[in-house]
């Protein structure tokens, strides 16, 4: 029984083939329970995202488990052969795998290190494969394990903190300013792409209302619809400027549309309170001069994007520090699926069986003492014939469960029935030791 | 036993400062906590030094300068202790509790001997806890002015990092100065009728024009302006900052004149 992981990501295949071989959320349930039956594999889990399409699984046997996986990849898209997804794909096995499934939860993985999203995003494969009951013992623990090593990095580490695109770096301000947004209203100059991203973001961040206005009016209502804000016409946003207390200005005209004397109005009709003015467009729209009022604070494209390029570079620091935890976490996670085997079970709990009959037997012939041979036989037979009769039936069952799907979950119920942990080390340790002589 | 536990106070203030001040300049993850919880410790063996002093002297423990510094030192870190479990705004422990510590090392600075109360100074403590705890509202407007301050050039110079980080959102700390101000006036207002009755019952007159009389007066009407200030013309953000940073400087002079003078009536 092995952990395996097959799969492909935006470093090793272009966004063509990632976006044909996604499998969407509501076909996800049926590829799910396709998995499940597909021939070598016992348990299965699949994270597809724009950027990535992974298939973790637990097979028997791994060479055949990571063959079947790929042919059950090309299914996913009937157009496609398997020669031709080959050379974009990565296989990976036991504590590889592993350790790549954290590093992907941990955001390591990610075309930008440190994304929020990807934790989510294993959460949901994870769920949707027990809602499909296409996961089992083994997967269980290790995709768990793989979302609290991913909340562990994002705890102790800095690697999430701040922000790396220019809309979150306009969240990130307007935090800085206002304590709380949900109360604040937003004022979108301008219905550009642009513009619309940085709103975008405000609403998700909590801003709750929103303002627009555009030369053509037409595009403004447009756009209100679907921000469900308040349309301003274009001729007297100024007006309105009073009321918003941040304002994003993404407009295509060549001149300023905004001036220190409408700000400086707007700010004596609030009586003061701070104004985030953001200015994405190019050229300028809001005049420099802005900038210098009391109270109001302006930034531009450029400081954005500085503050991005900062942030990048302590990111990637924090990466190295992710890195650490992610490596030590997996040997943990190793030693627990050896323990599932059935094998070494089995000869756990036989000694376990036989230390318990030599000692008691040890201590009832020295409270008998002076027995016949013929005694002393006959006192040991019937110990042995207790244990025996007793193991019998548990040891059946766990040699004819020992290849089926099953097997680690009996192999963990006998393990704490009979309380084996000890014995299991020891064994380990043996192994370990031949494998060293040998 | 009081100036045991007192001194036990000065060194776990001292600690807490310090744990604070690195926290202010490094990126000590941890550091937050230990510094709040050495605070916390602090905080018990101070209240244990006034209460035993209190009971030591037979009464309420506000009548020298030591004694009012001490208060002023014990009431400060326990308006932190209370905004931190409320807020969680570790950065404010690296502004208050060096302030407390001040205080309280001056305070140790003076004279600890108990004064027996003469029976006509029984209650004066009513006018010294209003007026003290005036003061620690302006103490912890003052501070919120002074990160705002901070804040506001981070934010105008586009330097987006370090204390930046740290402190909180602009409009927050307004909040919480205009909240400090609001709390402290009314105190400071019982604090003057208080001690101009107290005047009045042991010298006779309400008012008689000295130092730390006027001092006060000119504080109140200072604080007066800036509170109508706030709700009529809209003195909030960077110009309230400014003023109750110039306020409290102020407030600090008067004190510091009137410990220079030791010419309280009851010092």
């Amino acid at each position: 029984m092995n952990i395996i992981a097959l799969g492909l990501n935006h470093r090793t295949a272009p966004v063509e083939l990632r976006e044909r071989l996604a499998v969407t959320e509501t076909r996800l349930p049926e590829a799910l329970a396709r998995l499940k039956r597909w021939p070598g594999i016992d348990e299965g889990v699949i994270l597809s995202t724009c950027n990535r399409v992974e298939l973790y699984a637990v097979a028997k046997d791994t060479e055949y488990g990571l063959e079947s996986l790929r042919e059950y990849l090309v299914t996913i898209d009937s157009g496609m052969s398997p020669e031709q997804i080959e050379p974009h794909l990565y296989r990976l096995e036991g504590a590889e795998a592993i350790r790549h499934l954290f590093r992907v939860t941990a955001s390591l993985d990610s075309m930008v290190v440190g994304e929020p999203q990807i934790l989510g995003q294993v959460k949901d494969a994870f769920e949707a494969g027990l809602a499909q009951k296409s996961t089992g013992v083994v997967l269980n623990k290790v995709v768990k394990k793989a979302i609290s090593v991913g909340k562990r990095v994002r705890t102790e580490t800095r690697i999430a903190e701040n922000a790396v695109s220019v809309s979150y770096a306009a969240v990130e301000l307007a935090k800085k300013i206002f304590q709380n947004l949900t109360e604040k209203t937003v004022l979108l100059v301008g219905a550009g792409e642009m513009g619309k991203l940085a709103a975008r973001h405000l609403i998700s961040a909590g801003v709750c209302h929103v303002m627009i206005t555009n030369r053509n009016h037409d595009r403004a209502l447009d756009v209100a619809k679907r921000f469900n804000a308040l349309p301003v016409p274009f001729n007297e946003f100024h007006h309105e400027m009073a009321g918003a207390d941040i304002v994003i200005c993404a407009t295509a005209a060549d001149a300023f549309v905004i001036n220190p004397d409408d700000v400086q109005r707007a700010l004596h009709s609030r009586r003061n309170r701070p104004m985030f003015l953001i200015d994405i467009s190019d050229p300028r729209n809001i005049d420099p001069a802005v900038g210098a009022l009391d109270n109001a604070y302006l930034y531009n494209v450029d400081d954005l994007q500085g503050h991005v390029v900062t942030n990048m570079d302590q990111r990637l620091q924090e990466a190295r520090k992710a890195e650490e935890i992610v490596r030590s976490e997996v040997p943990s996670v190793v030693t627990w699926l050896k323990s599932l085997e059935v094998v070494p079970t089995i000869v756990a709990l036989r000694r376990k069986a036989d230390e318990i009959r030599r000692c008691e037997i040890e201590r009832i012939l020295a409270k008998l003492g002076g027995l016949s041979p013929r005694q002393r036989e006959l006192v040991e037979e019937l110990a042995a014939a207790i244990t025996n009769k007793l193991l019998h039936s548990p040891l059946i069952t766990l040699k004819a469960e020992a290849d089926s799907p099953n097997g680690s979950l009996f192999a963990e119920a006998a393990q704490r029935l009979f309380d084996l942990e000890k014995e299991l080390e020891r064994i380990a340790k043996e192994s370990t030791t031949e494998r060293e002589r040998g | 036993m009081n100036v045991l536990f007192f001194e036990v106070t000065l060194l776990l203030y001292f600690l807490g400062t310090t744990l604070f001040l690195i926290q202010l300049a490094g990126r000590w993850e941890k550091g937050a906590q230990t510094a709040f919880a050495v605070a916390g410790i602090g905080f018990f063996f101070h209240t244990l030094a006034l209460v035993s002093r209190m009971i030591e002297g037979g009464h309420i423990p506000l009548t020298t300068m030591h004694e009012a510094l001490s208060f002023f030192s014990w009431a400060l870190v326990l308006v932190f202790l209370v905004v931190e479990l409320r807020y969680r705004i570790h950065i404010l422990g690296s502004f208050i509790l060096p302030l407390a510590f001040i205080s309280l090392i001056s305070a140790a600075a003076l004279p600890k001997e108990i004064v027996a109360l003469e029976p006509i100074f029984r209650n004066v403590w009513m006018h010294v806890t209003f007026s003290l705890l005036g003061t620690v509202a302006f103490a912890v407007a003052f501070i919120a002015g002074l990160m705002y301050l901070i804040q506001e050039h981070m934010l105008k110079s586009k330097h987006l990092d370090g204390l930046y980080r740290k402190l909180p959102a602009l409009d927050f700390l307004d909040e919480l100065n205009g909240k400090a101000i609001s709390f402290g006036f009314p105190l400071l207002t019982l604090g003057i009728i208080t001690g101009a009755l107290f005047a009045e019952f042991a010298r006779g007159s309400f008012l008689n024009w000295n130092a730390e009389q006027i001092g006060a007066l000119g504080t109140w009407l200072f604080y007066l302006v800036v509170l109508l200030g706030r709700v009529t013309v809209g003195w909030r953000a960077k110009k309230a900052a400014y003023l109750t940073v110039v306020g409290f400087a102020g407030v600090v002079f008067t004190l510091v004149g009137v410990m220079l003078k030791g010419q309280h009536p009851f010092a």
